[in-house]
């Protein structure tokens, strides 16, 4: 059992990137309407998967440094961090099956 | 908003025992009494009453490069994506009041918008027309249409052919919005229930009543006009009831069924 946790520009170094663990990062805003179809998902995996891999929101909408240096030009983004290494990203609303297929490496 | 009432309305429905899949369907079989619904994992499901509410979804040009920069300036949702174009140059494609609003909209963030329109005039509403042509920020590149999205990794310019002459021409933008309209999401029940020349559901309307008993329609798969969130979740009310109803009327039918049998 594990949640979602959020995460902002001033603890991303911190919690993503020193992470020993696999990291997924759900970068949101309030206004984007897909996004909320996500975090549902996001909140199921990190329930079930938790243990495996940490899972963070960023709330774009105050954090607006972190989108930049990781080239986040639409949302929902996911992005998933390895050794403070990006290694898949992808952009759009994804089904749970998606998401499980590309974080099923690190399971 | 909507999203809010999205959340509330799944909220409430698993407060009533709901249990919400979120996956694709990816094949139906809707003719008979017995319905099933098969979801991408590979698991079907048996029911007696189906409601379809796949919505719709952007239209795209269909250009080779459109997947690949999609995400990466290439966008269908200026309230989710602008944001991260401020300063930057941008292109809404389309000429209805959908284009016209996503236009006026990104004028907050962009440096600047340009809208390109296949035509030499704007279809929208008069109001939002002169409201996007007083706008300083706004230009239009008329008789217009996307010939090529280029950039690598992510958008850089669009190539444009002119309707009249033929001639192309290159236009630099970090984003380009797409807002040439919708389709309903109906390819997956195509051949089964009747859809319209257009793909929308047909439906009795006021009930929701499809062309095969047991199955019923609602919101934007359904609905060419309003498209409003409220729109959507009363049609989506209408389809519940009159899937209950349905249902309630197999179960007091069935003893007859029975009876007729052994009779027989």
């Amino acid at each position: 059992m594990a949640a979602v946790e959020d995460v902002t520009d001033a603890t991303f170094a911190q919690l993503v990137l020193k992470s020993p663990k696999p990291v997924l990062v759900d970068y949101w805003a309030d206004w984007c309407a897909p996004c909320k179809q996500l975090s549902p998902i996001i909140a199921e995996l990190a329930r079930e998967h938790g243990d495996k891999v940490t899972f963070y929101a960023l709330d774009t909408n105050v954090n607006t440094q972190t989108p930049v240096s990781y080239g986040v030009l639409g949302l929902p983004t996911i992005q998933i961090f390895v050794g403070g290494e990006v290694v898949k990203s992808f952009q759009g609303g994804k089904t749970k099956a998606a998401l499980l297929r590309a974080l099923e490496e690190y399971l | 908003m909507g999203p809010d009432l999205m959340l509330a309305m799944r909220a409430q429905a698993e407060r009533f025992g709901a249990e919400i899949i979120t996956d694709d369907v990816t094949a139906v079989d809707l003719t008979g009494p017995v319905k099933s619904v098969t979801d991408a994992e590979g698991n079907t499901y048996l029911a007696r009453s189906v409601i379809l509410a796949m919505g719709s979804g952007y239209r795209r040009l269909g250009l080779p490069d459109e997947d690949r920069l999609s995400g990466r300036g290439v966008s269908w949702c200026a309230t989710c994506d602008g944001f991260f174009f401020r300063d930057k140059d941008i292109a809404v494609i389309g000429g209805g009041d959908s284009a016209l609003e996503e236009a006026t909209f990104l004028t907050r963030f962009a440096r600047s918008v340009t809208i390109v329109h296949r035509r030499d005039a704007l279809r929208g509403s008069r109001i939002m027309i002169a409201r996007a042509e007083a706008d300083p920020k706004i230009r239009f590149a008329w008789n217009s249409v996307v010939e090529a999205m280029n950039g690598d990794p992510s958008l850089e310019s669009l190539t444009l052919r002119d309707t009249v002459t033929g001639e192309t021409r290159e236009l630099a933008v970090q984003g380009a919005f797409i807002a040439i309209g919708h389709d309903p999401r109906s390819e997956v029940v195509r051949g089964q229930v009747d859809l319209d020349a257009a793909g929308y559901v047909i439906v009795a309307a006021p009930s929701t009543r499809t062309s095969l008993p047991g199955v019923f329609a609602a919101g934007d798969l359904v609905d060419h006009s309003y498209r409003q969130a409220i729109t959507a979740a009363g049609t989506g009310c209408a389809a519940a009831l009159d899937a209950e109803r349905y249902v309630a009327a197999l179960e007091q039918a069935e003893p007859v069924l029975v009876a007729a049998e052994v009779s027989a």
